[in-house]
């Protein structure tokens, strides 16, 4: 059951962005930019813990998740170290992603020819 | 020529074609939905190594940055991405993509100043105003005390 | 008549300048496009055996330069003038390729108009005695003006139906002086234009944006020449694309003139629309190698008698479209004549 409610909901959110880029004037970075900070404020006003909740994966891959985690992780770091943990809750919990986007980044520009589009 | 650029701007209007949105629609759903579903098989796997909930959800991303940088590399990504759009930007290994695609673009201008410097061109913004936000929620919390 | 002028902004060339020879050459996807087998050289692999982009369009432009030049059995040493141009900041391909022939070099930037704009500066060195052999060119290649433009090419991106496909292509013109009588096309009038912005500022859809200069430089041609669209056996637009060209179309049909019989766009021609190249060709090697594979050919050998190459370019740069500027666009054009015989 996890599974269809990761694909409908994982789908629900691209499809509606494919709208954006479709109908409007932004552009993707614009668009991306906006989904984290989005998804910050949707965990900040305890929106978006319900739908991770529901859709597991369908939730957390898009980018809308990664602004959960980060205010997930500053939320969990306030009520552990304070005003410290504003400026280390975020990063610290999506240091995995943000690592392995910048290794497996370098390992790609090392291993990888770049190759004319067809 | 007596052409305002209103009315240039309606004349162009009619001979656009506009992007096709229910295929474009459809395909993003579809893809988006089956890259969330790859993401919970992934999370599942993780769970049963023993991860708890949130480092779980940690190796899950940290896979599918992975695979989507392999993809890239490969030059697969791009062709999905042609006609998924929003479905294999969306996720998060859309934001792998933009990580990895200039870093191998750039490699032309060398190690530092090519790969590592261009490295964040399209996905640096999304770093910029997540963490940002991030840090302006954390303020509220400890200043406002919600 | 006020010198070689003539009405507002047309140049009669007195002694109208030959063109010699020429070449096109072009990447894998212009090879498998209707115009393929008309190319002199095409080069499956994009990369030319080279270690970048940039550097493989430099070798696309020495390729149809050198061979121009061979054609007409001259070495490059003889020419006394190249005029050259390419869509990359400060103008590099050209400047490249150039280097090393001893030749006296004008770096000139039209964006996709740039040929049109060679053949014409060319044109005018030659009439007024100031060269006899002049090498025209203009080149560009998918890779390098998508990463100076766009995104870098593994970037998943989606293309809108307007936007256009940065041919990987590159031609050269020998021009030579009226008396060179084995030289079998001719250049009898250009019309240089100028810049024309109706507001757009959408940089997929260049077509839209170039359309008014097209428009603009055409309608100055014609009627500062008294000729008809009819007068022509072709009015032949660089990069226009499918979308450009319609509205060029439009922008004629508002004065009751109908182009549509005689014109062409060199976007449309070098491109199948099922290679996927959404709205067609652009870039400064599209309405080059299309004049050298397919029109040239065609005055050569008397299929066509007089023509209008009317090349056009966006004068955006990716700096002016990110703080939001509108595309200014620009469209350069010359008349050829069939026949160097009298």
């Amino acid at each position: 059951m996890q599974y269809v409610n990761a694909f409908i909901v994982g789908g629900v959110i691209c499809a509606l962005s494919q709208i954006l880029i479709d109908k409007t004037k932004l552009t993707p970075a614009r668009i991306l930019t906006a989904y984290v900070v989005l998804g910050v404020i949707l965990t900040a006003i305890g929106l978006y813990k319900p739908l991770v909740d529901f859709a597991g994966a369908g939730a957390t891959v898009p980018l809308i998740g990664f602004g959960y985690t980060l205010a997930e992780g500053v939320k969990t770091a306030v009520a552990e170290s304070g005003l410290l943990g504003v400026f280390t809750g975020g990063v610290k919990a999506a240091a995995g992603g943000i690592s392995a986007a910048v290794f497996f980044g370098l390992l790609t520009a090392l291993l990888f020819r770049p190759a004319d589009k067809s | 020529m007596d052409l305002t650029p209103q009315e240039y701007e309606q004349m162009v209007n009619e001979q656009s074609k506009p992007s096709p949105l229910l295929r474009d629609m459809v395909w993003a759903f579809v893809v988006g939905g089956g890259i969330c579903t790859l993401g919970q098989v992934i999370l599942e796997f993780w769970k049963k190594t023993g991860l708890n909930e949130k480092d779980a959800a940690a190796a899950t991303s940290i896979t599918l940055i992975g695979l989507a940088a392999l993809l890239t590399g490969l030059h697969v990504y791009e062709k999905i991405a042609k006609h998924a759009g929003a479905g294999t930007l969306v996720p998060i290994t859309g934001f792998s993509n933009s990580v990895a695609s200039p870093a191998l673009e750039f490699k032309s201008e060398g190690l530092i100043l090519g790969t590592a410097a261009k490295m964040f061109i399209i996905a640096g913004p999304v770093l910029v105003y997540g963490i940002g936000a991030s840090i302006v929620y954390g303020m509220i919390l400890v200043f406002l005390g919600v | 008549m006020n010198g070689k002028r003539m009405g507002m902004a047309t140049i009669r060339l007195e002694r109208p300048p030959r063109v010699r020879a020429w070449a096109a050459v072009g990447g894998k996807k212009e090879k498998e496009g209707p115009l393929g087998a008309q190319f002199d050289a095409v080069f499956s692999d994009t990369m030319c055996e080279e270690t970048t982009w940039e550097k493989a369009e430099v070798h696309l432009q020495k390729v149809a330069v050198s061979m121009a030049a061979n054609k007409c059995k001259l070495p490059i040493s003889a020419l006394d003038m190249i005029l050259a141009g390419d869509l990359l900041g400060q103008c590099v391909a050209s400047s490249y390729a150039a280097r090393g022939t001893q030749v006296p070099y004008l770096g000139l930037y039209g964006a996709c108009s740039t040929m049109a704009e060679s053949l014409a500066v060319g044109a005018c060195m030659v009439d007024g005695g100031f060269a006899q052999r002049v090498c025209a060119v203009a080149s560009s290649h998918f890779c390098t003006a998508e990463r100076q433009y766009r995104f870098p090419l593994a970037y998943g991106g989606q293309r809108t139906p307007t936007a256009q496909w940065t041919a990987t292509a590159a031609g050269a013109c020998i021009l030579t002086t009226a008396a060179d009588d084995c030289a079998p096309v001719r250049i009898t009038h250009v019309c240089f234009g100028k810049v024309c912005d109706l507001g757009i500022t959408d940089a997929n859809n260049m077509g839209a944006a170039m359309a008014p200069a097209a428009y603009d430089t055409l309608h100055t041609l014609l009627s500062d020449t008294g000729t008809h669209p009819n007068d022509y056996d072709g009015i032949f637009t660089g990069d226009l694309g499918q979308v450009g060209s319609r509205l060029l179309c439009d922008l004629f049909s508002r004065d009751q003139v109908d182009i549509s019989a005689v014109h062409d766009d060199c976007g449309k021609l070098l491109f199948d629309s099922k290679q996927d190249v959404h709205a067609g060709g652009s870039g400064c090697g599209c309405a080059a190698s299309v004049l050298c594979a397919h029109l040239l050919p065609q005055l050569a050998d008397g299929r066509m008698k007089r023509i209008i190459l009317a090349a056009t370019g966006a004068l955006m740069s990716p700096t002016s479209v990110q703080q939001g500027e509108s595309i200014p666009a620009i469209c350069h054009a010359v008349v050829l004549e069939s026949g160097g015989k009298r």
